[in-house]
């Protein structure tokens, strides 16, 4: 029996889905049916199967695999090239090859944001195969310029323009000779090959080359800085999806009194007001600052491992001072970035984000009982998963596996200094470059209390029983997590958050009667 | 109720030609081929060019071969591994979301909604990359011993480095005693998703068609459900029909398919195909080679259900027909049902459709079921047979796009004022901002299914929440209403 009606003004007929439809006899039925045509394994023979994929025979089968990828945390340079221009003013992403490359990263950072994700491509063909991109790159150009009139182009490659070696700054030439676009109008680019690297290098490489144009740019000019009393600083957050990190880093320097420039700054352009109108460009790090940001004091770089290139390049190329940390997540986190600005920008911490500090602080003491001791599971890019890690470890959690499928040869070392400051770091094992079908084994072989990683540990956190907490990208089957800040101490606040009541829930599920307190 | 009537002819053409006056010259004559007013004869002159090349930079909305081939055809085969064979993005990006529903263990018997890859490092493009498949070959077979199969998806560097993979697929094949099917579906062949289609059909063709069948025992009501590919079970809405007609489907292409079910199709009395363009290929060869009848069919919305259930049954026996009816007069039940709790909610709203290769004229019937009119369609790979099916689907005037650009959508959008959009996820948020409900029309919105009966009654009812949402209401903040004081 229900207390729900058959139906009322608002649902006018009870509609029975995907989720639950097939649940009735006769589609049950039909399934049972359909495995005479099937020819399919007998259920004892699945089932055994099934079985001893859990087993350490098979982990140890598993991990001896040399050329074989299953499920692997990662994605290809051009994505984020194309994350990379979109934190930029009046950008367009043109990404140089085939065009289903472009289709593909539009619709996999829709589903994580749930936003409009401009991009073009210049849409090679077989013919373009053979006689190169060049007149598809010009076309495209002026198609751009026309319907989308974008204040700067940020062009990347695909690995069919990478194979067939094609020339990105000749054509760009190209295409202001053949005036598809005017001789001063702003273009950068980056080579993006697929086939090196990730979606983190190709962030990388596409900054560094939107930087580099506009450090080049007529803006550049050093007589164009605002008059201030206050220190700016760059802050470059990297391949980083949580748009509300964005804004936090701009409210800390704020209260901090520092002036900051955000250089990739997409949490306009990937979250705008719903208000009856479509803007294609509603925001990024304006172009005329961008100019200006070899004249700030420092650089707070917050991934080192993506942002190596960028990094490089400010230190050599803008004789800048570069602040690499760790992505401040958690106290200490937080305490290192708060310690390193007031330092370099000669400010110091305000009272509020003390406070901050100690609310954050307050929560962990409410909470820790319930963390302590729970053991985990990581998994997700290399700088992301340096800094959870520090985080859980803080909060007295036992990290067991830690994956990165697209870590660099400094990850190890990082993680080594990460997990040796704390005796709750000693159970951890690493491993760079695995993928999350090895992350099964590891799972299945030595149990976690609860898995941190992107949507894609889903498949593993109902298999195995054991609770996802959806950190990093992509995240395409909650909605909103990535509105929220996970850094500085408001961001730990909603990750303690999330982590604490995902324990809760799981505890209150599985609890017997008698323990189903009512207080926690 | 609508508010803004259907345009004439003379208005579409009106809009066409302001949007093409914003492209460059080129790009316009181009364009112009694609973007017509639609004539119910089919006429020379507002005949829309299609499967032509995109243009650079104009935001198209498609997808390429590769996609086509392991997006569409060849990964919602369950019990076949499918490689996507080249540089790790394409399979990431494709992984698991395009909703091909299948029983099974993933990982065990199951392998749809995985995404397996040779993961091409520079050397492999440097050296070639036929060692390495062969290994991860060797490598599957070992870690998923009850995959049937293994298809080889190439990406757009296999084809430019001159790898043979035909050959690694013909050695592995003996040396692991699984077929190990190679597929030439590199992304940059073709214009679209649509040779990806075509491509494989073929390799079906070459390597699977005729292969199998000595699993059960024929009836004379065998059938096979092609072009199907149960995203949110649509082929399990649409074989309970096809089974409670009396017909038994022997095989389900692909959607929830395995690789015996395609091995066996061959033995089918009648092919029967819901999305034409995706499989008509492999229709037509098992026509040539088998000398199997094939026939179309439409399972969304009551008027199609009911007459293609009429226009299968014709081609058996009195049973069978008897059953179609019995089963008719059940289904109408239902279906007064649902449009009587429906019709009145959506009675009258106007729909642009931008869609793939069946779905912009095979869910017209669905919409006028309930009341709806399709003001606005086009297709994203269609060919000229889709269209020549199409015209006499709309009304005269009716403005049709081809390949149709994001900047096309947004201003016919802007001047059709359209109740309600139906696209993919690229195009969802766009009309979100601009205060239009949306439903995207290639994966359900996650929901479904749509087919059949059970499904229409899905596709009313989501049609209902995304046009009578209250969220469309708060769009404008109260301060900003013109003429309004604070």
């Amino acid at each position: 029996m229900t207390t729900t009606p058959e139906h009322t003004s608002a649902v006018p007929l009870r509609v029975l889905d995907h989720n639950d439809i097939f649940r009735d006899e006769v589609y049950q039925k039909q399934f049972e049916g359909k495995r005479e045509f099937e020819n399919a394994a007998p259920k004892e023979e699945v089932q055994r199967v099934l079985d001893w994929t859990r087993g350490w025979e098979y982990r140890e089968k598993n991990f001896a695999r040399e050329a074989l990828t299953v499920n692997p945390a990662k994605a290809c340079q051009p994505l984020g090239a194309v994350l990379a221009a979109l934190g930029f003013e009046g950008t367009m992403p043109l990404v140089h090859g085939s065009q289903g490359c472009v289709a593909y990263f539009r619709s996999h950072f829709a589903r994580h944001f749930k936003e409009p994700v401009p991009a073009a491509s210049t849409s090679m063909t077989e013919d373009a195969a053979v006689f190169g991109g060049i007149n598809n790159l010009v076309e495209a150009m002026e198609n751009i310029t026309a319907l989308y009139k974008p204040k700067h182009i940020a062009i990347s490659t695909t690995c069919m323009a990478e194979v067939i070696g094609e020339d990105l700054f000749a054509y760009i030439g190209a295409a202001r000779d053949q005036e598809a676009i005017t001789q001063d109008f702003p273009v950068s680019y980056a080579h993006t090959p697929s086939f090196v690297g990730s979606h983190i290098t190709g962030y990388d490489v596409m900054l560094k080359g939107i930087l580099e144009m506009l450090a080049k740019s007529p803006d550049a000019d050093a007589s164009k800085v605002a008059k201030s009393d206050k220190v700016r600083l760059n802050v470059i957050p990297g391949f980083d999806t949580y748009i509300g990190n964005h804004r936090e880093y701009k409210r800390i320097l704020e209260l901090m009194g520092v002036d900051p420039l955000i250089l990739g700054d997409h949490s306009s352009s990937l979250d705008s007001p719903a208000d009856g109108e479509y803007d294609l460009y509603p925001g990024g790090t304006p172009l005329a600052e961008g100019a200006l940001a070899k004249f700030s004091r420092a650089s707070l770089v917050l991934q080192e491992s993506t942002l190596r290139r960028t990094a490089e390049y400010i230190e050599k190329d803008w004789k800048q001072d570069t602040i690499l940390l760790e992505t401040p997540l958690g106290v200490k986190g937080t305490d290192a970035f708060l310690t390193a600005v007031a330092k370099v920008a000669e400010v110091e911490v305000p009272a509020e984000l003390t406070a901050e500090r100690g609310r954050l602080v307050d929560a962990i003491t409410d909470s820790h009982a319930y963390v302590h001791g729970k053991r985990v599971a990581i998994a997700g890019d290399p700088d992301l998963v340096v800094a959870l890690t520090r985080f859980v470890l803080e909060l007295g959690m036992i990290p067991v596996h830690i994956v990165s499928t697209n870590a660099d040869t400094s990850f190890p070392a990082r993680m080594e200094k990460v997990l040796s400051a704390s005796k709750f770091g000693e159970e951890a094992t690493v491993w760079p470059e695995k993928d999350l079908w090895h992350l099964r084994s590891l799972v299945f072989t030595e149990p976690v209390d609860v898995l941190i990683g992107s949507m894609q540990l889903k498949y593993i956190s109902r298999e195995a029983n054991v609770p996802l907490v959806r950190v990093g990208f992509p995240i395409f089957d909650r909605h909103h997590l990535h509105r929220f800040p996970i850094i500085g101490y408001t961001g730990g606040l909603h990750l303690l958050t999330q982590l604490v009541n995902t324990i809760l829930d799981e505890m209150d599920r599985n609890a017997p009667d008698h323990s189903f307190d009512a207080v926690r | 109720m609508t508010t803004t009537p259907a345009p004439e002819r003379a208005e579409t053409e009106a809009m066409i030609a302001e949007v093409l006056s914003q492209y460059p010259k080129k790009a316009a004559k181009f364009r112009a081929k694609h973007l017509k007013a639609n004539d119910p004869e089919g006429s020379k002159e507002c005949e829309v060019k299609s499967n032509i090349k995109s243009r650079p930079g104009v935001m198209t909305i498609r997808g390429c071969a590769y996609a086509g081939s392991k997006g569409v055809v060849w990964g919602p085969v369950k019990d076949m591994v499918t490689i996507s064979h080249g540089p790790v993005g394409c399979g990431q990006y494709s992984w698991a979301t395009r909703r091909n529903y299948a029983h099974g263990h993933l990982g065990i018997d199951n392998f749809t909604a995985m995404q397996i890859t040779t993961d091409f490092q520079e050397k492999d493009i440097v050296f070639g990359g036929d060692p390495k498949l062969e290994k991860v070959c060797d490598e599957i077979v070992e870690l998923f011993p009850l995959a049937k199969g293994i298809s080889v998806q190439s990406e757009c560097p296999i084809g430019l480095i001159g790898d043979d993979i035909e050959a690694v697929a013909k050695k592995s094949s003996k040396k692991l005693d699984i077929p190990v099917i190679p597929v030439r579906c590199e992304g940059f062949r073709g214009v679209s998703q649509s040779l990806g289609h075509h491509i494989a059909n073929d390799a079906v063709r070459d390597h699977v068609l005729g292969t199998g069948g000595d699993s059960f025992e024929q009836t004379d009501y065998d059938v096979a459900l092609i072009g199907d590919y149960n995203i949110g079970g649509d082929a399990w809405a649409s074989r309970r029909i096809l089974e409670e007609m009396g017909l038994r489907v022997i095989a389900q292409w692909s959607g929830d398919g395995t690789i015996n079910e395609m091995a066996s199709t061959h033995l089918s009395k009648l092919n029967l195909i819901h999305c034409y363009r995706s499989m008509n290929y492999i229709c037509t060869t098992m026509e040539e080679r088998f000398g199997t009848p094939w026939t179309e069919f439409n399972f969304f919305g009551p008027t199609k259900i009911i007459s293609s259930m009429r226009k299968i049954a014709e081609f058996f026996d009195d049973e069978i027909k008897a059953k179609t009816e019995a089963a008719i007069a059940r289904y109408q039940v239902r279906f007064d049902e649902i449009t009587k709790a429906f019709r009145p909610r959506l009675e009258g709203k106007r729909v642009m459709l931008a869609v793939g290769g069946l779905r912009p004229r095979h869910t017209i019937g669905a919409y006028e079921d309930l009341g709806m009119e399709v003001v606005g369609t086009g297709y994203e790979f269609a060919h000229k047979d889709d269209y020549t099916r199409t015209y006499g689907m709309l009304k005269e005037g009716t403005v049709l796009y081809d390949d149709p650009t994001a900047f096309e959508l947004e201003e016919f959008a802007k001047f059709l004022k359209p109740d309600l959009m139906g696209a993919g996820v690229k195009e969802k948020y766009v009309f979100h901002k601009m205060g239009i409900p949306f439903r995207q029309m290639h994966s359900w919105d996650y929901s479904g299914p749509y087919h059949g009966v059970d499904g229409f009654a899905v596709f009313a009812r989501d049609m209902d929440i995304a046009i009578n949402s209250p969220a469309w209401d708060l769009l404008e903040a109260p301060w900003s209403k013109a003429g309004e004081v604070a």
